[in-house]
């Protein structure tokens, strides 16, 4: 995880599932609130597999950032994962970008 | 072609990801592609995850068992806890409805295994448990 301005990148690896994402959401809303950070960036290059669990953990990091109407921002989705993000009606309140730097232009930080 | 297996584990969430692991592993044989794979992997996990999480109220000493056979057209699979079982199982089964609102679920269990099966019914006595029945169809390539 990296953190710049007031953006939060996190670079997603492996399974997001009940097990990975209930650690993961400590962490990060501990990271989010004492930073102040109002957007986040998904990385999701190395993600192999995500279930409704990884829904319930960006849809509460969504719920974080809304207060200070932040953004989250998902790039390099792959097919899998783009599939459950898609089924999830996500798309209606994250972006999508194919990168990075394309997600950065999404939230004006760069 | 017919093959069966049945296995059990404790209530952890750490083991999700061996029900997905075996079920993959168990299929393997039918040389299926990464697509279809991809989501049994998912409807796995959502099944069991539910078993733990609801079922169970993520009671770790408790047993969930996934039993899963497979003939010449399907997979039939079959997630079973001895959980509090579920009241309104048309009312579970709603997309985006959640019983824990406050545990940041997002509702959608149901409606995956819907998706990406052909197949789906929830047998589910309060206090009992629930079984949920998944059935997907596929071809040989």
């Amino acid at each position: 995880m990296a953190i710049r301005r007031n953006t939060l990148y996190i670079r997603l690896n492996g399974e997001l599932d009940q097990a990975s994402s209930s650690g993961l959401k400590v962490r990060v809303s501990e990271i989010v609130n004492k930073y102040y950070i109002r957007n986040i960036i998904l990385n999701c290059q190395k993600l192999n597999f995500m279930d409704s669990s990884g829904i319930g953990f960006i849809i509460g990091r969504y719920s974080q950032v809304k207060v200070r109407k932040g953004k989250i921002v998902l790039c390099e989705m792959n097919d899998i994962v783009e599939r459950i993000f898609n089924l999830s009606g996500l798309k209606k309140i994250c972006q999508v970008a194919s990168c990075e730097e394309e997600a950065e232009g999404y939230l004006e930080v760069a | 072609m017919h093959n069966e297996m049945k296995t059990s584990f404790l209530a952890k969430p750490e083991n999700v990801i061996y029900a997905r692991t075996i079920a993959v592993g168990f299929l393997l044989n039918l040389n299926l592609e990464m697509g279809v794979l991809n989501e049994i992997k998912t409807v796995i996990s959502e099944a069991v995850t539910n078993a733990i999480v609801h079922g169970y109220g993520s009671d770790p000493s408790e047993w969930v068992h996934l039993n899963m056979k497979y003939d010449d057209e399907a997979i039939e699979m079959e997630v079973i806890d001895h959980g509090i079982g579920i009241e309104d199982v048309e009312k579970a089964k709603e997309p985006l409805y959640s019983t824990k609102v406050d545990e940041e679920r997002a509702g959608l269990g149901f409606t995956i295994m819907e998706v990406f099966t052909d197949w789906l019914d929830v047998f589910s006595t309060p206090g009992m448990g629930t079984t949920v029945k998944m059935k997907k169809k596929y071809y040989v390539r």
